[in-house]
Order: C-alpha cells, then structure tokens, then sequence
C-alpha cells in the first residue's frame, strides 16, 4: 500500500518539476551551480576509487589467470570491460547515490522544515521546479562525464598495477585494451548513466521535499533517500542490461 | 481588505480552526492573538493558502482566493509578504541574496536598479553593511528584520507576520513592532500579525482577534481589551503580574 502511495506522490512532484519554470535565466545560473556542486565537487571522490578499482582489477584478474594457456592480454580487456560495463556506470552511480543523494535530501528537507520552501510557495515560484529541476538536469549533463573519466581513470589504475607489480607485463596489458572493443559496450553505460543520475537527484529529492517534523527527520529521510536510491540504480542496471545486451 | 467567512481548517481528527469569520482592513495593523497551540498560524497559513481549507470563504478585496485557480492564486502571491514565525531566509543565500530574490524572479529590473531597491527595503529595517552575511552569521532579531525586508521588496499590498517578535528582547521587539506599523502606514498595507506578546498588542494593535481553541472568541481595539469581561481572554491579557497592576 505504502510503495504505491510513494510511487503516485513521486510522479506528481516529478509532474511539478516538469511544468514550465518561470525564467529561464535565473535556471540557468541554478544549472551552473549545481553541476559545479554535483560534477565538480564528486570528481575527486570519482577519481580516487576508480584508480583503485582499476587496479584490484588487473591484479586480482592476473592472479586468478595463471593458466599458461590463457593469454595475459586478456587480464587488460578484462579491466577494460570491467569498468566500462560495471563499475564507472553502476559502482560509481552507488557511490554518487550516497554522496549527492544525501546531500540533496538533506539540504531540501532542511529548507521543507524551516519553511523555505512555504516562503517559495508564498512569493508564488514553483518551489519544487525550482529547487529539484536544475539538480536533475545538471546530473544528468555532467554524470556521463564523470563516467567517462572513472573509465580513463580506472584503466590508467591498472595500467600502474601492472607497471609496479609486474602482475602482467604492461605491453601485454595495453594490447588488451585494444583487443576487441566493442563501442555499443561504451554507449550502454552512459544509457545507464542517465538513468542513475536521474535517479540519484529525483529520489533524493523526493524525500528531502516530503520532509516533516525536526531536524531527525531530516536525518532519516536523507538515510532513506540513499537506501530507496542505490535499491532503483540495482533494479535498473538489471532492467537496462537486459534491454540493452540482451 | 481581507475578509474571511466561516473558514474551518482540520488536520485528521484534530478540528483546528472552527468557523472562524473576520476581516482585516487596510492600512492597519491587525492582531491575531491567542495562546501557544490555539491556531494563529494554521490561520494565517490557511489565508495565504498554504493549508486547504476545508469549509468557508477568502476574499482579498473582494477577490475570492478560495476559489482561484493555481495561476490566479500565483498573481495575489506576488502582491503578498509573509515573515515566517522562523524567518525562513534561504541560508544558502546573502542577505542581499535573500531581499533580491523575490526581485529577480518576478521583475525585470536591470541589477542596479534590484540593488537600489535592496538597500531602500534594508534601509527601511534598520539593516545596513550586512548585505554580504549569511543568515547564520547574523542575530535573529536581524534575521528577523531582513525577513521583512524580503517581505516588502515587491511592495506589497498584503503583509503577514507570524510571531514578527518572539524570541527577541523587549526593545528589539517594540523596535520591529513599530517598524511593521510604520511600514503599514506608509505603504498602506493590509498587515496582519500572529502573537502572543502583550506588548504588542497594546503598542500596535488597531484590531485584534483573539483566537482560543480554533475557535474566534473576542474581537476589539487595544483600550478594548482591558475592560473585556470575557473569560478566556482575561485570563489570557492578565496572565502576567505586570498586566494584572496594570488592570487595577
Ligand atoms: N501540519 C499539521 N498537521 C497536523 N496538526 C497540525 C499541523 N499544523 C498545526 N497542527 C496543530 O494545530 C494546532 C494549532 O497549531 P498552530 O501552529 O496554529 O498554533 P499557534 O497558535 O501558532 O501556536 P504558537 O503560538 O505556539 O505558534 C496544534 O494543536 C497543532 O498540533
Ligand atoms: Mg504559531
């Protein structure tokens, strides 16, 4: 009863959202600043797991391949393909999901329980258009890219593993990378990606703008935002493959 | 003028405002009074249409609000303040930020001309170098203050105030109660103000409307109100012993 009572209030703050916003240029400056505080501000967080993820790839990939008969290029196609299909689309849409989904939960339920958004309401702007939409678009504009560098990022991590460790010669690890690439693999994570930013800013969004009571509530709904979050990017990353690989 | 007519307002089971009828004139400083829990900002958000109501009439100069659509209800908002009982600044937002916002949503004013105009309204409260603090580097009586100064930056001709005092030391307080007044006078409002503060009531109070358990128990003027014998209210306006010597 009460994932179906969620469901219809989602989409009708969602059909709020999408309803015409009053001036196009203050959304704008509003755009800027989210994709600044939303892309920006995650490229460290992005950058650092990344290069570790590439690297406990390679390594853990060349430890468990030491069959003779299997060729060690295979282990660069295997970090390659890893993060491409994985782990900078869905890995890094779970971390983005607890960092900017807390974020934007707490910070609209904090203006829902000080009145900010009455005081919105009041002087007659759509408060949730207002404060919801840019964070969606400017997710969504700035995720792919933050996925496309992870992907750089993360084979670049391997290729470092390889280079220190010695776990896989690096010129074998670089032919890897070249070895039957498939380019659809790369447009089916930023599919996935758009998905995920979406979800990431509109879940999180839902909770904070339904907000009530004291700053504990607040509290919960942004835990909840990252549970309800991280829960939908896993359901649609299996959806999605299925559509898209299948 | 604001006139409202048999408004009832419940929250589940919970009967929180009760056929409550008045009206409120222009250019005065009406008084909704009444004890912590009795309903004034049910009652002023029910009138500005934050809560629906679910029974009774709101007129703003004979416009019926109640009924409007939603767009129609937005071109009254542009005309109305509000300074919430919290201030409800936006923090991420300078004081400039905060008194400039209404102006940049629903003008088309070039920035210095938005800057002048922050300043007369900053001016107007008594706030000036503060332009660049945020909301919690400040006090909250100037909270409260820039809050009103965000309230009137669009001229409006409707002025709300939910506890505009409280919280505040006496002279800070009489200092904002005068200044709500003055503001009425010179723009002409329609200013209506939720509290609970004696002080007030007997500083500013052209009108006053009692409000005790949801329900409209008293209407008067400030000289009034001490030769009520109704019940309620006495015990409400001579609650404290300095109202009490005050009496006799
Ligand atoms: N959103 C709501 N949902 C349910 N009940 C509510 C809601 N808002 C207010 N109430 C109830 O309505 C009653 C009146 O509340 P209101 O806030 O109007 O009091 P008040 O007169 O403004 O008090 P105070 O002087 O303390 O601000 C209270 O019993 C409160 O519990
Ligand atoms: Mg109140």
């Amino acid at each position: 009863m009460k994932i179906i009572f969620h469901t219809g209030r989602y989409f009708l703050l969602l059909a709020k959202v999408f309803s015409r916003p009053e001036k196009g240029k203050i959304y704008f400056k509003l755009i800027l600043r989210e994709i600044e505080n939303l892309g920006i501000n995650s490229l460290g967080i992005v950058i650092i797991i990344s290069v570790f993820m590439g690297a406990v790839i390679t390594l853990q990939t060349a430890y468990n391949l030491e069959n003779p008969l299997i060729p060690s290029y295979l282990i660069g196609l295997t970090a390659r393909d890893s993060m491409i299909l994985e782990f900078s689309s869905t890995i890094v849409g779970l971390i983005l999901a607890g960092k900017v989904g807390s974020n934007i939960a707490s910070e609209i339920g904090t203006m829902r329980i000080t009145e900010q958004i009455d005081a919105l309401e009041i002087m007659g702007v759509n408060s949730a258009s207002y404060l919801v939409l840019p964070k969606i678009i400017a997710a969504v504009f700035i995720n792919p890219f933050l996925t496309i560098i992870s992907i750089f990022v993360g084979i670049f991590g391997g290729y470092i593993a390889a280079l220190t460790t010695g776990a896989v010669a690096p010129s074998a690890y670089i032919y890897g990378l070249h070895y039957v690439f498939i380019p659809f693999y790369i447009t089916y994570s930023l599919i996935k990606v758009v998905f995920f930013a979406f979800i990431i800013t509109s879940v999180p969004a839902y909770h904070g703008y339904y907000s009530s009571g004291g700053a504990l509530e607040v509290g919960r709904s942004s835990t909840m935002a990252v549970v309800y979050s991280s829960i939908l990017i896993l359901l649609f990353n299996v959806i999605l493959t299925q559509l898209l690989l299948t | 003028m604001i006139e409202i007519r048999d408004i009832s307002k419940s929250f589940g089971n919970t009967h929180v405002l009760k056929n409550i009828s008045t009206f409120f004139e222009r250019g005065k400083t009406n008084l909704i009074i009444g004890q912590s829990g009795s309903g004034k900002t049910v009652l002023l958000k029910s009138i500005i249409g934050l809560h629906k109501i679910d029974e009774g009439e709101i007129f703003y100069d004979d416009k019926e609000f109640s009924k409007m659509q939603d767009k129609d209800k937005k071109e009254i908002r542009k005309e109305l303040g509000m300074v919430f009982q919290g201030g409800a600044l936006f923090d991420s937002s300078t004081v400039q930020e905060n008194v400039m916002f209404p102006l940049d949503m629903f003008t088309e004013m070039s920035y210095n001309e938005k800057l002048e105009r922050v300043n007369f309204c900053l001016n107007k409260v008594n706030l000036e170098n503060a332009n660049n603090l945020y909301p919690a580097e400040i006090s909250g009586g100037m909270q409260k203050r820039v809050a009103i100064a965000r309230a009137i930056s669009l001229n409006p001709k409707y002025l709300f105030c939910d506890e505009p005092n409280s919280g505040l030391d006496p002279i800070t307080a009489i200092v904002i109660d005068n200044l709500i007044r003055e503001l009425t006078l010179e723009f002409n409002m329609t200013t209506v103000i939720n509290t609970h503060d004696m002080n007030s009531v007997m500083e500013i109070g052209d009108k006053i409307t009692f409000i005790h358990e949801g329900q409209k128990w008293w209407e008067g003027n400030k000289s009034e109100i001490l030769k009520t014998e109704n019940h309620e209210l006495n015990s409400f306006v001579f609650a404290s012993e300095l109202m009490r010597n005050f009496k006799t």
